[in-house]
């Protein structure tokens, strides 16, 4: 378990990546328990693939429910960048590689604490970071 | 087909061509056959030997299946569709239902502010009759607070509120997120309110949309508070093209007649 003395009190922060194999066999109980350890770390984490719209949704209440709870923490930035677009073919093609592989590995998603990471901006192409001072 | 085996073997002493057809059967594995067993105790029972008992139980099926969708749906016809309005804080949610609630009881629903998380339950309206070229549909209308993945109360400090007040207000507006994550289940269709003058690529508004979808819940993207400058409802079209966009402004009741002809036009997918 990761300490959470020092949340809120931003004197660096780190980036971690979860590769999909890490998350691909653990339920959605324990997918959100793992991001949520590591955002409360004062990580910002990048994973390969995307949550289910399911697990975002609980991912996001759990994520209000620990605001009441737990002490300097405000909540999480959250985005995704999926390669998922193109014409009707292209989608396809990318759906039967998702079934394939277990999820969409050409996805990012970015989770960040909302104390370290302001805003991340994001258009279909690309995602901005902006941090807090 | 099934067939006692017992009587096939007596008949087949008595036909040539019998036997030689369950010899062809058995050696070239082309068909499964089930030896069914103790037919001698109560062939009565047995369903092969009633193959019109089961077309009979089939036809009796149909009938009631047509008949239950038939009753349900106009069972359906006559209770409330359950309109639920989803989206970030701020985007004019309660505008809209204060709108729809003005223009067709003459009440509103509940109280509009500047400051974000204003609606911090979910607030309903029962039966809400809503006429669009002589049609009228009943609806229940359910406002819910703004869905978000921070809250912090230092930001409601910028509207001049007392510290004590922000703090309460964001702990209120915390338990108002996971109400209305937990109200997504109970919607028949869903209008979804955006801002148009804000980036629609926000990650809640694809989370919202991403488990409509995955729930099979009829949606329709509303853009709105189109009055303003720097309203972009083309960038809201290009973020959605898998869904119908309305622009409007709730505050000022702009384009309201086409947001109602797409109400009625999804109450139809319901």
């Amino acid at each position: 378990m990761v300490s959470r003395k020092n949340l809120g009190k931003i004197r660096g922060f780190s980036l971690q990546f979860l590769p999909f194999n890490e998350i691909r066999n653990l339920d959605s109980s324990e997918r959100i328990k793992k991001i949520l350890d590591i955002i409360l770390g004062n990580n910002i984490l990048i994973i390969q693939g995307k949550l289910e719209p399911e697990e975002e949704t609980r991912l996001i209440g759990d994520t209000m429910a620990m605001i009441r709870h737990v002490k300097n923490f405000r909540g999480i930035e959250l985005a995704v960048i999926s390669g998922n677009r193109g014409n009707i073919f292209q989608k396809a093609r990318q759906n039967i590689a998702n079934a394939i592989s277990g999820g969409d590995l050409g996805a990012i998603t970015i989770i960040g604490p909302a104390t370290i990471v302001k805003e991340i901006k994001k258009n279909p192409r690309k995602i901005e970071l902006l941090l807090n001072k | 087909m099934k067939y006692p085996l017992t009587d096939y073997l007596k008949s087949s002493g008595k036909n040539q061509n019998d036997r030689g057809i369950i010899t062809c059967l058995v050696e070239f594995k082309k068909y499964k056959i089930k030896p069914i067993n103790k037919v001698d105790i109560s062939l009565k029972t047995q369903n092969f030997n009633k193959p019109s008992t089961q077309r009979h139980n089939m036809v009796i099926k149909i009938f009631k299946n047509f008949f239950k969708k038939i009753f349900n749906s106009m069972f359906r016809e006559k209770k409330n569709i359950k309109l639920g309005f989803y989206g970030p804080p701020n985007s004019g949610k309660t505008s809209l239902a204060n709108r729809i609630c003005k223009d067709f009881t003459g009440e509103e629903m509940g109280t509009v502010s500047k400051i974000p998380h204003e609606t911090r339950n979910v607030q309903f309206k029962e039966k809400v009759d809503i006429t669009y070229k002589e049609k009228t549909l009943t609806f229940k209308m359910i406002d819910t607070p703004g869905i978000a993945t921070k809250i912090d109360y230092e930001d409601f400090l910028k509207f001049r509120m007392k510290k004590k007040d922000a703090k309460a207000r964001a702990k209120e507006a915390t338990q108002g997120v996971i109400e209305s994550i937990k109200w997504l289940d109970d919607m028949d269709v869903v209008v979804i309110v955006l801002d148009a003058t804000e980036n629609p690529y926000n990650q809640v508004n694809i989370t919202i949309i991403g488990n409509l979808v995955a729930r099979k819940i009829p949606v329709l993207i509303v853009a709105n508070k189109i009055d303003l400058r720097k309203a972009n409802i083309k960038k809201i079209e290009s973020a959605f093209p898998e869904y119908d966009v309305v622009g409007i402004s709730a505050r000022y009741g702009k384009n309201m007649e086409e947001f109602y002809e797409s109400i009625f036009k999804l109450a139809k997918k319901v």
